[in-house]
């Protein structure tokens, strides 16, 4: 059984009139579950209007249950984007085909001079983005890897949806984690804003999370672009599409990210609502029904916001992002996707987060345990470990 | 034991394959079962490894004419505990043979997902060591497995109470399978009476929908700290 068959039994429409239903009573049982509890019916109340005379409640049990969880940590990481080709029209993107931007495709030399900069920021783990083109296919990413992989240790993607022998194939080249977000659950909303290309098929796009568990990938992302259609509902759907991979896939790490639309190249769009409190509700949401799940805030946000939003129930930033190929080591231009709002280097975000008593993460994994010889470092600590 | 059976309004029995009497003569267990009111269940009690509980379904299917198969396989005479590895081999193997495969296996969620990938047709964890008596002993693996399982979870050895039942429906248990607490009641109608209205109470009540219940990690404990939203501004009345 693949998503889809799940996703078909909820009406977007119904979904959302049943989320607007929620009263206060429902959001006071949904906070009184036991930790782990909170199933879908809870969720909605979480997300209803209803849940908003309640946000602080849940700001302190989500709070609660991350420190319970991850410790006062923060995982860092930096979008790495490789290619702004795409062949997808869609409305809210700068790299939309239609967009009429300078395209570009990092080589190998370009790929390591990004590499360079970021190991000199300190960073582990990167979030390889491309645009969908034929040419930064399965090969361009294996290779890409390659190159990595004795960089860094954490290596993830945000790219197509791949079939699941590519993701085999990547995932035996040192990936280990694929971002996709389905940007809405609401066929409408998604037939409207992917006028064309790829993209358009929806239903292979709501399948890719299924490929990528079967493929036995470590971690997967799921997320929706808020904006786009009704926030609380497409973060219902997010949350029935976590559920899903937490019971199908049950080996897979999961994580969740809430981008919001932001400034781009090209046409203004009609954006629906959703604020920054709205954002804080969707993450304590979200964490009350998975204290497990690892969630994302993005530089998308603003240094304000981050500072004092982080330790609501989120368990990785990126910092220093550069949405632009090549962004990181070459002057920066605008062939960026979005514009990011926290501007901070890596480094001043790492301080900011150890003056509030918390440790920035770097490195969370070792690439030596899988199997990879170009990373000795583990293994010779190891070693020595073993010989004391 | 018939009496009992109608008076606890299950619908699934089972009989181990080992005591039944297969040549064709009347068998003191089945000639007192309606099996047009009760789908039979049959059972691989007594068998230590995969090999063996394959060849004892293979007989039963025979036998009973059902695909229907309780799997337990306890190497263990003492305490009877079911075998993770030759369970879940054995019911890769009868999956395959097409039998519809019930393994009764400890209270272990990794276990239960292997099953439910291997084909089970449901799990059946254990509450607590088989004839205790003791209950849900197992909670905490127990409420791991119902919230993940995508099979039935049926509740299996060691419940002792009626109260038991209630307690395993209303976590979210698809069944409970009684045995001894019944059988060794002073007045196993009645206790079998009484069992049905625990399963009764207890789906009733999950159904409901139960009310939340403070627990360590709850928000009223975490609610000290100075507070997290005040930055966030308007929405709230």
């Amino acid at each position: 059984m693949t998503f889809t068959d799940v996703w078909r039994r909820h009406d977007f429409g119904a979904v959302s009139r049943r989320i607007a239903s929620k009263t206060p009573a429902d959001v006071r049982r949904a906070l009184g579950r036991p930790r782990g509890s909170v199933d879908l019916e809870d969720l909605a109340a979480l997300l209803s209007p209803a849940a908003s005379a309640y946000l602080e409640d849940m700001a302190q049990a989500s709070h609660q249950y991350t420190l319970e969880r991850f410790g006062p940590t923060m995982r860092l990481y930096a979008p790495l984007y490789l290619s702004n080709v795409c062949a997808n029209v869609c409305t809210y993107c700068g790299f939309s085909a239609h967009n009429r931007i300078r395209r570009k495709v990092l080589t190998d030399a370009e790929t390591l001079a990004e590499a360079r900069v970021l190991r000199g920021h300190g960073f582990d783990s990167v979030l390889l983005v491309t645009g969908e083109a034929g040419r930064v296919g399965r090969d361009y990413l294996a290779g890409s890897l390659r190159l990595l992989r004795p960089h860094f240790s954490g290596l993830w993607i945000e790219v197509q949806p791949l079939p699941e022998e590519d993701y085999g194939a990547l995932a035996a080249e040192g990936m280990s984690a694929v971002m996709v977000y389905q940007e809405t659950y609401e066929p409408a909303a998604y037939a409207r804003h992917h006028l064309s290309g790829p993209k358009a098929d929806m239903a292979w796009r709501l399948e890719t999370p299924d490929r990528v568990g079967r493929a036995g990938v470590k971690k997967v992302g799921l997320g929706a672009l808020f904006g786009l259609s009704d926030w609380r509902t497409d973060a219902w759907f997010t949350g029935l599409h976590l559920r899903h991979v937490e019971t199908v896939h049950w080996r897979t790490r999961t994580s969740i990210s809430f981008p919001r639309l932001r400034p781009h190249e090209g046409e203004e769009i009609p954006v629906t609502p959703f604020s920054e409190r709205d954002l804080v509700q969707a993450a304590c949401a979200f964490r009350l029904l998975s204290p497990e799940t690892e969630l994302s805030l993005s530089t998308r946000e603003s240094e304000a916001f981050r500072n004092r939003a982080f330790r609501l129930g989120f368990t990785s930033m990126s910092a220093g992002s550069r949405t632009n190929p090549g962004g990181y080591a070459s002057a920066p231009e605008s062939l960026e996707q979005f514009a990011i709002d926290d501007n901070r280097s890596p480094a001043a975000v790492a301080a900011f987060l150890r003056s509030q008593g918390y440790e920035p993460v770097w490195k969370d994994w070792d690439s030596t345990y899988d199997g990879f010889a170009e990373r000795g470092g583990a293994r010779r600590a190891a070693a020595q470990a073993l010989a004391l | 034991m018939r009496r009992s059976l109608e008076a606890s309004g299950t619908q699934l029995v089972t009989v181990a394959l080992g005591r039944v009497r297969t040549g064709g003569e009347p068998d003191d267990i089945l000639g007192h079962l309606d099996t047009a009111r009760y789908r039979l269940l049959p059972n691989t009690s007594g068998t230590r490894s995969a090999r063996e509980a394959v060849l004892a379904a293979e007989l039963a299917r025979e036998a009973l004419e059902t695909n229907w198969l309780k799997l337990e396989i306890h190497p263990d005479p003492k305490y009877l505990m079911p075998d993770p590895v030759e369970t879940l081999e054995a019911t890769e193997l009868l999956v395959k043979r097409g039998f519809i495969v019930l393994p009764y296996v400890h209270a272990d969620p990794v276990l239960c997902k292997r099953l439910e990938e291997a084909g089970a047709a449901a799990v059946m964890p254990l509450g607590s060591p088989i004839g205790s008596a003791l209950g849900l002993e197992s909670r905490a693996f127990l409420e791991i497995i119902i919230a993940q399982s995508r099979v039935p979870v049926v509740v299996d050895a060691g419940l002792g109470a009626p109260s038991h039942a209630a307690a395993a429906l209303e976590m979210g248990a698809d069944a409970v399978l009684v045995n001894t607490a019944i059988a060794a009641a002073g007045n196993p109608v009645a206790m079998a009476e009484a069992f049905r209205l625990g399963v009764e109470a207890g789906r009733t009540a999950r159904e409901a929908g139960l009310g939340g219940r403070a627990s360590a990690g709850a928000p009223a404990r975490a609610s000290a700290t100075s507070p997290l939203t005040s930055f966030l501004g308007g929405g709230a009345p």
